[in-house]
C-alpha cells in the first residue's frame, strides 16, 4: 500500500517518542481489529466456525469475537455452510440489512460453489449468485486455520482500503448497492437463478 | 418373528376379502414385505398395531419408492396352425406393467421387542390416481414422513392432519425424487465434467469451431 507518510521519516521519529499516523490508517486498524461476525451458520462448516472461535483457535487473538445476533450490529458475514434454494433468499435478506462497509466470507465448498450437492435440486449453487463475496476458503469443511487465514486476508484487505480520492473503497461511493435483490420462491427454482449484477461466471468454450 | 404368511393369515381372519399380498424380496437383505389394500389399509394398520399377538406399535421409518411403467419381453410357445400342421411356435411376448408409487413403512414391536415388519402401499398409478391412505392416525411418527412422501414423489394421504411441502418451499411443483424429475436447467461449469455432467457440459457449452478436435472444456476469462 502507498503511505501517505515517509517511512523513513515515520521511523525516526518514532524512535524520538513521536507517532505519526494518518486518519485513514487509523480508521482502517480500528475496523480491521474489530471485525463482528455475525452470528449464524448453516451446516457443518458452522461447527468449525464455532471451534474458531472456541479458546484453542481463539478467532479473538484478531478482534473477530464478537458474534451479533442482529445483522444491524455486524460487519462480516461468514457463510459457514450448505445454502439451500429455500435458505438462499434469507441469507440475501439478512445481508441487505447489515450496515455498509460489510464483507462476506464464502466458508466451505457448498459456499462458494454448492459443493457435493452441486449436482442436485436443491442447493443454491455459491452464495456469490445473489451477494459479493469477498473472501471464499475452499474445503470441506476447512479446518479453523483455513478460516483464520480467510480472516487475516479480509483482515489485509479491510487495512488497503482508501477513503478519499479516486481509487477509494467500494463502500465508500454513491453508485454502489448496498443491497441486492431477494430472489423469489418460483415453480422449479429460485427466480432469478442468478443475480446477472453480482454473478459473473467465466465464459467458457469447448476447444 | 412369526413369518409374514402367519401375519397376512391373522389379518385376513378379522378382515376376511382382504387382498393382501406378500411382495418377496430375492436380494441379499430377503426382507418381503406385506402389500395391503388401499381400501381398509388403515383398519388393518389399527389391526397390527393393537393385536396381542402383533403389537407393532413404532413405526419407525416411512419412505416412498417410485415405479416406472416397464415392458417385459419373455419368449412364450404359442401352439399356432403353420401351412395346414399345429407346431409350437416361440413367440416373444411384451407384457405392459403400468408405473405406480408406493409408500413403504418399516414397522416395529417395542411391546414384544420385535420387528421389523414391512408394509408397502400402492397407488393406483402414476399421473393421476397419487392418493394412499393416511397411516399418521395409526402412528404419529409417520407424520413428517408422509408430509416428505408427498413433498418428494406427490403421494397424496388421505386423512393426513396437515399435509403440506416440508422440504421444498410451498410455491414449487415439481415432486424431485420422481425418476422423471426434470431439474432446472441451471448448470454451472465443473473442472473435471464426466457421463451426464459432461453431457450437460457440452449442451451448455457449444463447441467452438476450431479444428483440434479435442473434447476438453477449458476456461476463459
Amino acid at each position: 500500500m502507498e503511505r501517505e507518510i515517509d517511512e523513513g521519516l515515520r521511523s525516526e521519529l518514532q524512535k524520538q517518542g513521536i507517532w505519526v499516523t494518518s486518519m485513514q490508517e487509523l480508521y482502517n486498524w480500528g475496523r480491521k481489529n474489530s471485525i463482528w461476525p455475525l452470528q449464524f451458520g448453516l451446516a457443518c462448516c458452522a461447527i468449525e466456525m464455532i471451534a474458531t472461535a472456541a479458546s484453542r483457535y481463539d478467532i479473538a487473538r484478531f478482534g473477530g469475537e464478537v458474534f451479533r445476533p442482529s445483522p444491524r450490529q455486524a460487519d462480516l458475514m461468514i457463510v459457514a455452510g450448505t445454502v439451500t434454494k429455500k435458505m438462499a433468499p434469507q441469507i440475501v435478506r439478512l445481508y441487505n440489512q447489515m450496515p455498509d462497509p460489510k464483507y462476506v466470507i464464502a466458508m466451505g465448498a457448498c459456499a462458494i460453489s454448492g459443493g457435493p450437492f452441486k449436482q442436485g435440486y436443491n442447493v443454491l449453487k455459491g452464495i456469490d449468485r445473489y451477494i459479493p463475496v469477498d473472501v471464499y476458503i475452499p474445503g470441506c469443511p476447512p479446518r479453523p486455520e483455513a478460516l483464520l487465514h480467510a480472516f487475516m486476508e479480509l483482515q489485509r484487505k479491510i487495512d488497503e482500503q482508501r477513503l478519499t480520492g479516486r481509487q477509494k473503497a467500494e463502500f465508500l461511493k454513491e453508485s454502489t448497492p448496498s443491497e441486492f435483490p431477494v430472489p423469489a420462491f418460483g415453480a422449479r427454482d429460485l427466480e432469478p437463478p442468478a443475480n446477472p449484477e453480482v454473478f459473473r461466471p467465466p465464459v467458457i468454450e469447448r476447444a | 418373528m412369526e413369518s409374514l404368511e402367519e401375519i397376512k393369515a391373522r389379518i385376513e381372519a378379522v378382515s376376511p376379502g382382504a387382498r393382501i399380498e406378500i411382495i418377496p424380496n430375492p436380494g441379499p437383505a430377503n426382507q418381503p414385505s406385506l402389500l395391503l389394500p388401499n381400501d381398509g389399509a388403515r383398519e388393518i394398520a389399527i389391526f397390527l398395531r393393537d393385536d396381542p399377538g402383533l403389537r407393532f406399535d413404532f413405526c419407525s421409518n416411512v419412505t416412498g419408492v417410485d415405479w416406472l411403467d416397464r415392458t417385459m419381453k419373455s419368449k412364450v410357445k404359442v401352439k399356432k396352425v403353420v401351412e395346414g400342421e399345429e407346431k409350437e411356435v416361440e413367440e416373444m411376448k411384451e407384457e405392459f406393467f403400468p408405473g405406480y408409487l408406493e409408500a413403504v413403512y418399516h414397522l416395529y414391536s417395542m411391546a414384544r421387542r420385535d420387528g421389523p415388519l414391512v408394509v408397502r402401499l400402492r397407488t393406483k398409478d402414476r399421473a393421476e390416481g397419487t392418493r394412499l391412505p393416511s397411516l399418521t392416525p395409526v402412528w404419529r411418527s409417520a407424520e413428517f414422513q408422509e408430509r416428505e412422501i408427498y413433498d418428494l414423489y406427490g403421494i397424496h394421504f388421505d386423512g393426513h392432519p396437515d399435509l403440506r411441502r416440508i422440504l421444498m418451499w410451498d410455491e414449487f411443483t415439481d415432486f424431485p425424487m420422481r425418476k422423471d424429475y426434470q431439474e432446472p436447467d441451471d448448470y454451472e461449469y465443473e473442472p473435471t465434467p464426466h457421463d451426464e455432467v459432461l453431457a450437460k457440459a457440452k449442451q451448455h457449452y457449444p463447441q467452438r469451431p476450431a479444428s483440434d478436435g479435442a473434447e476438453t472444456i477449458t476456461a476463459q476469462t
